[in-house]
């Protein structure tokens, strides 16, 4: 034998195969996900953090290849930074999400991770920008991760424009809730990250916290 | 999809077929075929194959019916489209959703899934466009729904449907089943529920 053959989770690839979303209200935009990282069939982590900062009021949401999508954040995360002290301020959301899309364009070849970006400026408050495969998009909301076809036909009926803060978190979270359900690389626990003019709030809700529906 | 409701059943779907995903060969296809009077089904997979079997399953049906000397169960209908789908499941590719109404159990709905499963459940969805209103019937689902309800269920999940998948479109045929019979519905393109994009 030449190698020792260990679990076969070891040498699966690891996946955020996930459930990610970003929606923009009235003032800010909320971004949630879940929690697992899956290698094959095996789930590996099932508490991760997919909401990764970009800077102080930008957030991005990772999804696909887990190492891909962490690389991308980190890399537009330093560059964000010198960008926003050659400027002097705070960088834009369509900024964070240029950048985001350039790598992502590049290496669509060797990268395969999408990224939703979302947060908060001066000059466009809340906004949402979708990367998929290198193309750059403003949308009232995204989704994105193997959970996320199940749900496109629930935030269609259910988003609306110009929505409260409130409202727009428990929207996230029943949206989260129903594709973790649904899918079987989606599953733990909800993160949201809330973003507006007056700073970053982060929730978790736990299993037991999340809403359930006629069947559960 | 189907769906049961407090006194009977609706059957819907859309009316696009395709071929190879690139071409619409029928705008208005019906995908909602009469096995008896009370009981409809709808047909999921390749529609040849699907056709094939509901013909030689609605002839079987009439037959056990005959022999009874009463109206066929649904659940009737439903085993005869599973012994066919389960003996023949390496030829065929059709899976089936079957609904109605009859006298001993009131309305109910049975899938038939590709391999020859059978399950009743108070409401299912089935098809490409299925996947993206799972989170939406799921929400929205109720039991004992009025006839109303149930039809504005089933033409929104319908037309959310439709709207994300591009093999999915036409006009939406419904179909309500109670102890009083059947009743085709038919709500073209333009008059379906529009939602915030649109």
């Amino acid at each position: 034998m030449l190698e020792e053959q260990g679990p076969e989770w070891m040498s699966e690839e690891v996946k955020t195969g996930t459930t990610i979303i970003a929606v923009e209200f009235d003032g800010g935009v909320v971004l949630g996900s879940d929690s697992r990282v899956s290698a094959g069939a095996s789930v590996v982590n099932r508490v991760m953090n997919k909401l990764s900062p970009l800077h102080d009021r930008i957030y991005c949401a990772l999804s696909g290849s887990a190492a891909d999508a962490q690389t991308i954040a980190e890399t537009v995360n330093y560059q964000l930074d010198v960008h926003s002290m050659e400027l002097g301020e705070d960088p834009l959301v369509c900024s964070a999400a240029t950048l985001v899309k350039n790598i992502s364009y590049q290496y669509k070849e060797e990268l395969s991770a999408h990224l939703i970006v979302g947060g908060w400026d001066r000059r466009g408050g809340g906004q949402v920008y979708a990367t998929l495969s290198g193309l750059l998009t403003r949308q009232p909301f995204a989704l994105g991760g193997s959970g996320s076809s199940y749900v496109y036909g629930y935030l269609d009926a259910e988003y609306r424009a110009g929505a409260g803060r409130t409202d727009t978190q428990r929207l996230v979270v029943d949206t989260l809730s129903l594709a973790m359900s649904r899918d079987g690389s989606s599953g733990g626990v909800a993160y949201l990250v809330t973003i507006d003019g007056d700073g970053v709030e982060e929730k978790v809700f736990l299993g037991n916290e999340l809403p359930t529906f006629y069947d559960q | 999809m189907a769906v049961t409701f407090d006194g009977g059943v609706i059957i819907g779907s859309d009316s696009r077929a395709t071929r190879g995903g690139e071409e619409v060969s029928s705008k208005t296809i019906n995908k909602l075929v009469q096995v008896h009077q009370r009981i409809f089904c709808c047909m999921a997979g390749s529609l040849a194959d699907a056709q094939a079997v509901l013909k030689t399953a609605s002839f079987q049906l009439n037959l056990h019916s005959v022999q009874m000397e009463a109206p066929p169960r649904v659940i009737a209908a439903a085993s005869l489209l599973r012994k066919l789908c389960y003996h023949n499941k390496d030829e065929l590719q059709a899976g089936f959703i079957t609904a109605g109404w009859d006298p001993q159990k009131g309305p109910q709905v049975y899938v038939v899934s590709l391999g020859g499963m059978l399950i009743s459940q108070p409401f299912t969805i089935a098809g490409s466009g299925s996947t993206y209103i799972y989170g939406y019937t799921d929400a929205k689902y109720r039991p004992h729904m009025t006839r109303e309800e149930g039809l504005q269920f089933v033409t929104n999940a319908l037309a959310l449907a439709m709207g994300r998948d591009n093999v999915s479109g036409g006009v939406a045929h419904l179909v309500v089943i109670t102890e009083e019979g059947a009743e085709h519905v038919v709500i073209p393109g333009n008059k379906l529920p529009k939602f915030h994009d649109e």
